[in-house]
């Protein structure tokens, strides 16, 4: 009743969808895959966002599962390691998942078949509470742990100690929400490894409560009421850990209600400023597949080599989940899932919503593979002018104008883009979800942005070459001014003296006589280097 | 396999333009069915010579501008300015003033801005407003339902009054209409209580009007059910012309009509739930909306009482049409994570 009184009088946005064709995929638990049969495993350096990590293993190498095949490289990179035992065959480029196809540099591991561990993992800490918040923190970074909710960010760098500011982080919220269509993987999640995820929750708060001690620290789990096993499931966990800052509060089921920014405000209240993070409300928040994994690197000593995918959509036989080391083909957990129906079109990975669709199914399963969404064939409704109904600004999270925004990005004013705040916007598609003229918005504010950003570089360039010009200019009026000031001197100094002598005559006589011969050599090729532009 | 890729969102609610002009049309049907059964043949000759022309018009122009016809033809957005000049001109209007209003309606108001979605002004307005300052004599008249229903005045006789230069009778048949007498009446210095006894008004407003005007009102809510409309507009729009009213109506009741009659007369609720939420030409953002059709209730009453025409939706939309703009730009609502215009 009060959330339907607050979504009364308070914009919140968001879609109510008859159906998130969830039920299809969970039907039966998830299944593991395992990497020892796949005939190839390729693992992209880069599965984060940040700077790519550095190989360390070279071809021809045997690596043991769970070996680290690249370190992290610069303060935001984390390591990747074999997600089996096997021998590099080579280190080259190949497709990743990307719309446009794009390569990047991959690690290619023959799998032995055997899927040994070996001697080279990392030690599990069972007993984490008595350890340091350092040494934690320590092994979530090795352990390669990013965002699975999609973002992919080094988690670690989320849990460090703050430097600059101390603001004390008093809100962990923890995202079960999965309000995207079709994605059930952290509903399978949490239904079956309740504990781990617990666990996990439980080691951030320990991190938390240590690097910014603060008053009264909680931990918010959220889940969409859509879930009532997962949040049965995961309600006995937090009962079993009897730990009286573990809250879960299921939301209303509403897209994007997963989305970091409106979680937050639904489970504190509070809204993250505009181009600040959630940190700037003391809040911190990780995805529920995150915290598993936090779980398994600390108390297991797995590195992240595993993720939960969902195989869904009209196009596959039988949607369900799958337990999936990194590295796989796509195609082998389509053949899985049943192989491809007739009505295979679209293979995206992601939501329905915020999804990248890709062109081949021939791609590696990466940290940031939560879904593989098979869809029937387009409907492709030719769009019509925007007929300003509103409904697109009804339905926008953020409380944007997406017509206005849309008007001024067709117009390229952008400027007025700006003002409508479109870097606000999260391209959540709502907005171009109940579009009765059925325009691309979304693709419009991407490319609005992009150009802003060109445009903001441009400009950047621009001021650098206007500053050097400045420069350049001041040191000639500079040159010029000493100069005068030189002859001025001389001037004055030639008048003060009234010796007008013959000796100085004849002086004066062999000087322009020099002058003269000069003139008639060459001039010198090159003057000052000054006239260049520097 | 091999996949095509496109961009997200990849899913879509399955609404277009076309249902929602549609929507619209299904909710005018009680309203003209009411104003049909008061005022006869007229409203079918209306309605069927309108949306005709609008649909022929509409194809000419998008022929001329090159654009696809079967795509914005089923739009519908042209029968939906062809069934609101419909019913917003008198019925047994002669075709060639239906033809000129939806001439200013289409060719001027709509496709030289640039067709659907580019016209600043709403096009039923312009059309209407057009013929009301051009041929004010048959704008100003309408049909008696006491003499007109379709019992009374046959479809031949209906067919001579609009197609061939008109009944010589046809005087008899009409009055003005109860706003019109009202305002004529209190400048010759008679009170509301001594006009309202006149054979055009009704037991609120004008005789029959109340029922077509409810009938409208019938139709908006559905629209708004279905959410097809925001409450915004239909709500500052009633609430400022009512709240205008009732001020004066408070002061000085002798002069001054009651506020239900001004909700129940003319084309109020016409206007407040189909002409003033056009969406095209109405303001965009919620605020914007509250002080568009604010703004057009006002003006509603301004020239109702003072102003020389006897309706006045039409000017008013028009004027406040001209605001939009400005709305627009300064009623950006607070967007998540900022400060916000007011800083709250
Ligand atoms: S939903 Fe589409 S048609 Fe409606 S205002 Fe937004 S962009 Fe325009
Ligand atoms: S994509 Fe951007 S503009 Fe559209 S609804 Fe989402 S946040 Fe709003």
């Amino acid at each position: 009743m009060l959330a339907r009184l607050r979504q009364w009088w308070q914009h919140t946005g968001g879609l109510e969808l008859k159906d998130y064709h969830k039920t299809a995929s969970t039907q039966q638990p998830v299944r593991k895959l395992s990497a020892s049969t796949a005939e190839e495993i390729v693992i992209p350096l880069q599965q984060h966002t940040g700077q790519p990590p550095k190989p360390i293993v070279q071809a021809g190498d045997f690596v043991y599962k769970g070996q680290v095949l690249a370190v992290a490289n610069g303060r935001i990179s984390v390591p990747v390691h074999a997600s089996t035992s096997g021998r590099i065959q080579a280190l080259e480029t190949r497709p990743i998942a990307h719309p446009s196809g794009l390569n990047d540099l991959c690690v290619i591991l023959i799998p032995d078949g055997q899927d040994q561990w070996g001697d080279q993992g990392l030690p599990p800490i069972t007993d984490y509470q008595a350890v340091s918040a350092e040494c934690l923190h320590q092994r979530i970074s090795e352990a390669g742990i990013v965002g699975l909710g999609g973002a992919v960010f080094p988690s670690a760098i989320k849990l460090q100690r703050p430097e600059s500011s101390p603001s004390p982080i008093t809100t962990l919220v923890i995202n079960g929400a999965e309000c995207e269509p079709y994605i059930t993987c952290d509903d399978m999640l949490m239904r079956e490894q309740a504990a781990e995820i617990i666990g996990g929750c439980l080691i951030m708060l320990q991190v938390l409560q240590e690097y910014t001690p603060a008053q009264g620290l909680n931990c918010f789990i959220g889940i969409e009421d859509n879930k009532p096993q997962a949040i049965a499931a995961m309600q006995t966990a937090i009962d079993q850990a009897n730990d009286p800052r573990l809250k879960l509060i299921p939301v209303p089921t509403q897209y994007p209600t997963g989305g970091e920014r409106q979680l937050i405000t639904l489970l504190t209240g509070r809204e993250v400023p505009s181009g600040s993070r959630p940190t700037a409300i003391g809040v911190l928040c990780h995805n529920v597949a995150t915290a598993r994994a936090i779980y398994q690197a600390v108390v297991l000593g797995q590195p992240l080599i595993t993720r939960y995918v969902t195989v869904t959509g009209q196009g596959v036989v039988r949607p369900q989940n799958f337990e999936v080391p990194l590295g796989m083909r796509m195609q082998t957990l389509i053949e899985a899932a049943g192989g491809y129906t007739s009505k295979a079109q679209r293979l995206i990975m992601g939501g329905s919503m915020m999804g990248v669709a890709l062109p081949s199914d021939q791609l590696p399963v990466v940290k940031a593979t939560n879904c593989l969404w098979v869809s029937e064939p387009a409907v492709s409704n030719p769009p019509l002018p925007c007929i300003r109904c509103g409904r697109c600004a009804e339905a926008c999270p953020v409380n944007l104008l997406p017509q206005q925004m849309y008007w001024y990005a067709r117009a390229r004013d952008l400027e007025k883009v700006e003002q409508q705040h479109i870097f606000d916007c999260i391209e959540c598609g709502c907005c171009a979800y109940v579009c009765p003229s059925h325009l691309p918005l979304v693709d419009y504010y991407r490319y609005a942005k992009a150009d802003i950003y060109a445009q903001r570089e441009a400009r950047a360039k621009a001021d650098l070459a206007r500053e050097r010009h400045d420069f350049h200019q001041e040191r000639i009026e500079r040159a010029k001014r000493e100069k005068a000031e030189k002859l001025a001197k001389h001037k004055a100094a030639a008048q003060n003296k009234t010796a007008d002598t013959a000796d100085k005559q004849a002086a004066i006589q062999a000087a322009l006589a020099r002058a003269q011969a000069k003139k008639a050599q060459p001039a010198p090729l090159s003057t000052a280097t000054e006239d260049k532009p520097a | 396999m091999i996949f095509g890729t496109q961009t997200s969102p990849y899913l879509h609610a399955q609404l277009s333009v076309g249902q929602v002009m549609a929507q619209v049309i299904y909710a005018l049907v009680p309203g003209t069915l009411v104003l049909l059964g008061w005022f006869g043949w007229g409203v079918v000759t209306n309605l069927l010579l309108s949306l005709s022309l609008a649909l022929l018009l509409e194809a000419l122009m998008l022929k001329l501008r090159q654009r696809p016809l079967a795509l914005f033809l089923t739009d519908y957005s042209a029968l939906v300015t062809g069934w609101l000049l419909a019913v917003a001109l008198p019925p047994y209007s002669p075709w060639w003033l239906i033809l000129i209003a939806l001439v200013f309606a289409l060719v001027i108001g709509k496709h030289l801005y640039g067709g659907l979605g580019y016209n600043p002004f709403n096009p039923a307005m312009v059309g209407y407003a057009a013929v009301l300052v051009s041929f004010p004599i048959e704008m100003t008249r309408w049909p008696n339902p006491e003499l007109t229903s379709m019992a009374q005045l046959s479809f031949e006789q209906t067919l001579q009054q609009v197609f061939l230069g008109g009944l010589s009778y046809w005087d008899g048949l009409t009055q003005a209409t109860a706003l019109d007498t009202i305002k004529t009446h209190l400048r010759l210095g008679e009170t509301v209580s001594q006009i309202s006894q006149g054979s055009q008004f009704g037991w609120l407003a004008g005789h029959g009007w109340e029922w077509v005007s409810l009938a409208w009102l019938a139709g908006g809510l559905w629209l708004l059910y279905q959410k097809i409309i925001s409450w915004h507009i239909p709500l500052a729009l009633i609430g400022s012309l009512t709240g205008m009213a009732l001020i004066f109506w408070l002061l000085n009741p002798e002069s001054y009509s009651s506020p239900l009659f001004h909700l129940l007369s003319g084309a109020t609720l016409l206007g407040a739930f189909f002409i003033a939420t056009d969406p095209v030409s109405a303001s965009t953002t919620p605020l914007g909306k509250l002080l568009y059709a604010g703004g057009i209730g006002c003006f509603t009453y301004i020239i109702r009482v003072w102003g020389s025409y006897p309706d006045a939706i039409a000017f008013a939309v028009l004027i406040m049409n001209m605001a939009v703009p400005l709305l627009d730009t300064y009623t950006q609502p607070r967007v998540y994570g900022t400060k916000g215009r007011f800083g709250s």
